[in-house]
């Protein structure tokens, strides 16, 4: 098993890079927005699919407030994946 | 689709990776002077390793339909030794004269001290003496933004042209100011340590395409060629054309590397043909 020390040296590239790619997500997603193309189709077409796409990052967002928990009551992953399972912000099945 | 990819550590990697790049289009390989991954000791050590990747290293690419082109310098972590330095950068000139070489570098910073800045300039002045092109390294992670600054400030207070010299290695916090200072500048994809393919389709998507490079430079480390093709693939999947995908991947490399007339490969433009002619629809 790892220490502290190790733990933290191991992993800590790695993070760097899964969280530059989170906030390019982001970036990204807010440029689409910028830049007006939500979607082809009609207005209420539209206006639909901008909110389902506000939602999903409404639940990444709460997600990298749940990841970055100093002290969380529980692991950050279960929250995580419980979050990512709620009805309201899970996923369809590919 | 044919790609170039313009920075590529070829004597690191395998005939298997030559095989599957000549596979998934990639028609040229350019390939800089790079760190072994220890500090060599002696003069003659990287006049070897210029022959390696000026006589040798094309035979090899060539057996898998690449052509395989270069850069000479001392590379910036080798270049804290200026006596070294200066001993490589007198014999350097010998390898302008090679059928592949195109230019000097990597060239640039690690730690930005005043020995890598002086190594700097004096590769850039025998750069432009000679009339060649310019491969600049940045720094990585934390030390990026502070060496790439003092790249910019290094190169302005010289007499260069700016359009010969590429500034690679570029992210986000560090493209802005060496394109708006007329330079070209390079994206390099690494698993981890670097830009990544989605990243850098960001930044053609933010900055356009003018002066853009891509690459993998894929050397001995953590490192993965076909990170340039997973870029290719981001940045059709977002919906740009083919044409404007050669645009960034083929026909940029063809305009930098070009300003050298070693470097022949024309550039493309891709024509649809209407069923039963041989004539494009629309030039």
């Amino acid at each position: 098993m790892l220490t502290p020390p190790q733990v933290a040296e191991a992993y800590f590239l790695e993070s760097r890079h899964m969280l530059l790619e989170i906030a390019a997500y982001l970036d990204r997603y807010d440029a689409a927005v910028a830049r007006g193309n939500h979607s082809n189709g009609n207005g209420n077409a539209k206006a639909s699919n901008a909110a389902t796409a506000e939602k999903k990052l409404d639940v990444i967002r709460r997600a990298l407030a749940i990841t970055s928990e100093a002290q969380p009551t529980k692991q950050r992953t279960l929250t995580l994946l419980e979050l990512f399972a709620a009805p309201e912000t899970k996923a369809p099945n590919p | 689709m044919q790609i170039i990819q313009p920075h590529y550590h070829a004597i690191a990697r395998t005939a298997q990776d030559y095989e599957r790049m000549a596979m998934s289009g990639v028609v040229a390989v350019a390939e800089p002077a790079f760190w072994a991954g220890f500090d060599r000791k002696y003069p003659e050590t990287f006049i070897d390793y210029f022959r390696q990747i000026s006589e040798f290293e094309p035979t090899r690419a060539a057996q898998y339909g690449i052509r395989h082109f270069c850069w000479v310098a001392v590379n910036p972590k080798e270049s804290e030794d200026p006596i070294l330095t200066r001993e490589v950068l007198r014999q350097m000139p010998e390898f302008f004269e090679k059928p592949t070489v195109l230019g000097v570098g990597e060239t640039g910073l690690h730690k930005s001290t005043k020995n890598e800045c002086d190594s700097l300039e004096a590769h850039v002045d025998l750069a432009m003496k000679h009339g060649q092109l310019v491969l600049i390294h940045t720094p990585h992670l934390a030390d990026k933004a502070h060496g790439t600054r003092r790249v910019l400030e290094v190169l302005a207070g010289m007499n260069v042209d700016r359009q010969r010299i590429w500034i690679d290695h570029v992210e986000e916090q560090t493209i802005r100011p060496c394109l708006d200072a007329g330079y070209w500048v390079g994206m390099t994809l690494y698993p981890i340590t670097k830009c990544s393919p989605k990243r850098a389709v960001d930044l053609l998507e933010l900055y356009g395409t003018e002066r853009m490079l891509v690459n993998s430079s894929a050397d001995w480390g953590p490192s993965d060629p076909f990170t340039l093709q997973e870029c290719v693939l981001e940045y059709r999947r977002r919906g740009h054309s083919l044409q404007e995908a050669v645009e960034v991947f083929h026909n940029n490399p063809c305009r930098f590397l070009g300003q050298n007339p070693k470097f022949d490969i024309p550039q493309i433009r891709i024509d649809t043909v209407a069923p039963g002619s041989t004539k494009p629809v629309c030039s």
